[in-house]
């Protein structure tokens, strides 16, 4: 009996090893390639891209994960040679940090108020809300682009960073949070006085504090990778985030490519590692859709 | 009572008061005349609008059951106490953090029709696919999709497990309850909040994938791989907004009937667990 239990847990934690090596893969490929000189990379993958000539460079291609020499003259032609990456950088955070902390934070404050009163009125707004958030980017594309054109936003940051910051994702995964807070301890609070601010901001918040660093996360993960929204709301080329501008890298340049997808993963890299708990913490408390 | 503001406020600026925009644009033809249902109609005789609804349905029905079902069975691999479970944990939701470029980047490395995969395949015998334009292409974004997805529903799932009384299970043991039975009577009766929330989430993320397929294979990708986002996408830069505001009216009356739908299933499941 007992050895069936060992046996049983040796098989899983082989199924296990088999699953983190196929999900680590291109994580590790990414970086690996980013310290592999232009040429290295052209003769493993010149097969897959085609160059601006036209042709491809070699026959065959080689998934490699270990260069043969590690050098880092893709980085240094990325941050030191052209400053172009750089500055897209810069427009990545100025873009996406406003759009976590306002979203953030304007969905704590509408999430205690779903969480708090709850009648016909709040019900079908919260519906309303859920709705919106399922609608593809494309439905709210000309929303969108007509509420710029009005503002006279259109190509500047803010047609991107104002629906962003009331965008309804995080106020719906908030309430569901806060919904879980024991109702015995804001009737408490009452008792003793303690206004609805009050309340809010000693109790409520505290008590979900990891539910928002974890919503913060996922919020900033999906703003750091945007592509649809600049291309359409932000044609000037110069205030697109690195985002788009990675993705529009051509064949000739995969190596740049790679480097500066790990300097643009290195942000979240680092918000992960501070972050996951609050990630697994954050949910652990989640329960039905409607809350 | 005035918490909502904040947010409705911009809700209602930047969201609702624009739709009703693309309401009346549905309902008007290029002159601005009222034209009824017609939009609707041509749109639902267009060969192209129903090739997309239907990849996309397929897409969505495919995809979101399979993250689902594969994200509770490692959650429960994971429940199973293996060493260096932690660790696992972070590989499974490392794929999140990766910059969308590249994870298009390496996608088109295995898949390309001279990519790795390939080249194993014709290795082991057999005759190399062009994976991204054939019929297999959606295979190749479900594999996107779940690459990327699974590990933040396993997460999900994870705790929704620990939320299960453990006397619960104790007593299961005790009366000689089979693992499956333990399965499917208590464990997935305690995740069915969690299951829904899931299928929600990954209905939105199933969405999204079109920046990956956008990003891999342009704006007019294979065929099977052209989905409502690309026929909204490409319409939107024909500045065809009828038809673009139609197809969004449509996709917007099917969402909310999915999503009452849910609501009334967990209203109905819900009711001996939430207690």
């Amino acid at each position: 009996m007992k050895k069936k239990h060992y046996f049983g847990r040796g098989v899983m934690f082989l199924l296990c090893l088999v699953f983190a090596v196929a999900f680590l893969l291109p994580t590790v490929l990414t970086i690996t390639n980013s310290f592999m000189s232009e040429s290295e990379i052209n003769s493993n993958y010149g097969m897959v891209f085609e160059t601006t000539t036209g042709g491809y460079v070699s026959k065959h291609v080689n998934l490699k994960f270990i260069p043969d020499k590690v050098t880092l003259s893709q980085y240094i032609t990325g941050l030191v040679k052209s400053p172009a990456y750089l500055i897209k950088f810069w427009n990545s955070v100025i873009l996406v940090a406003p759009i976590v902390v306002f979203q953030v934070a304007i969905a704590a404050v509408a999430a205690y108020s779903f969480t708090r009163w709850r009648g016909k009125v709040r019900s079908l707004i919260f519906f309303f809300y859920v709705i919106l958030m399922l609608m593809p980017y494309q439905v709210t594309l000309v929303p969108n682009y007509l509420v710029a054109e009005k503002l006279g936003t259109l190509n500047t940051r803010w047609a991107i960073i104002l629906p962003g910051i009331f965008a309804p994702f995080s106020v719906f995964l908030l309430t569901k949070f806060m919904r879980r807070i024991p109702y015995a301890l804001i009737e408490s609070a009452k008792i003793d006085g303690a206004g609805e601010w009050q309340i809010f901001t000693r109790i409520c918040l505290p008590q979900c504090r990891s539910a928002l660093f974890s919503i913060a996360i996922l919020v900033f993960i999906d703003y750091w990778n945007m592509v649809e929204q600049p291309i359409v709301l932000l044609s000037d080329a110069e205030k697109q985030p690195l985002s788009v501008y990675l993705s529009s890298i051509n064949a000739g340049e995969i190596g740049l490519a790679f480097a500066m997808a790990v300097i643009y993963m290195v942000p979240s890299l680092l918000i992960f590692l501070k972050g996951e708990e609050y990630l697994v913490e954050g949910i652990a408390h989640q329960g039905s859709v409607k809350g | 009572m005035c918490f909502l503001c904040p947010s409705f406020l911009g809700v209602f600026l930047f969201f609702i008061l624009p739709f009703a925009v693309v309401v009346k644009y549905a309902f008007t033809n290029a002159a601005g005349e009222n034209v009824q249902f017609q939009n609707f109609v041509n749109l639902l005789k267009n060969p192209i609008f129903k090739m997309a609804a239907g990849n996309t349905l397929r897409f969505s029905a495919i995809a979101v059951p399979l993250s689902v079902a594969l994200a509770i069975v490692l959650a429960l691999m994971l429940e199973c106490r293996i060493p260096m479970k932690s660790y696992f944990r972070s590989f499974f939701l490392s794929p999140m953090m990766v910059p969308v470029a590249s994870i298009v980047l390496i996608w088109q490395v295995l898949f390309s029709y001279n990519g790795t995969v390939n080249v194993l395949l014709t290795a082991m015998g057999k005759t190399a696919i062009d994976w991204l334009n054939s019929d297999k292409a959606p295979l190749v974004v479900v594999l996107l999709f779940l690459w990327k997805n699974l590990g933040y529903n396993m997460i999900l799932f994870m705790a929704g497990l620990a939320n299960i009384p453990r006397e619960l299970l104790e007593v299961a043991d005790v009366e000689g309850a089979s693992g499956a039975y333990k399965f499917f009577a208590i464990k997935l009766r305690y995740l069915s909040p969690t299951v829904l929330f899931v299928t929600i989430l990954s209905l939105i993320n199933s969405f999204k994938i079109f920046r990956e397929v956008y990003l891999l294979a342009g704006n007019y990708p294979y065929e099977s791989l052209y989905t409502l986002q690309h026929f909204m996408n490409n319409m939107f830069n024909a500045l065809d907004y009828q038809k673009l505001s139609a197809a969004a009216l449509i996709m917007a009356v099917c969402m909310v009937a999915l999503i009452a739908l849910l609501f009334a299933v967990e209203d109905w499941f819900g009711k001996d667990v939430e207690g």
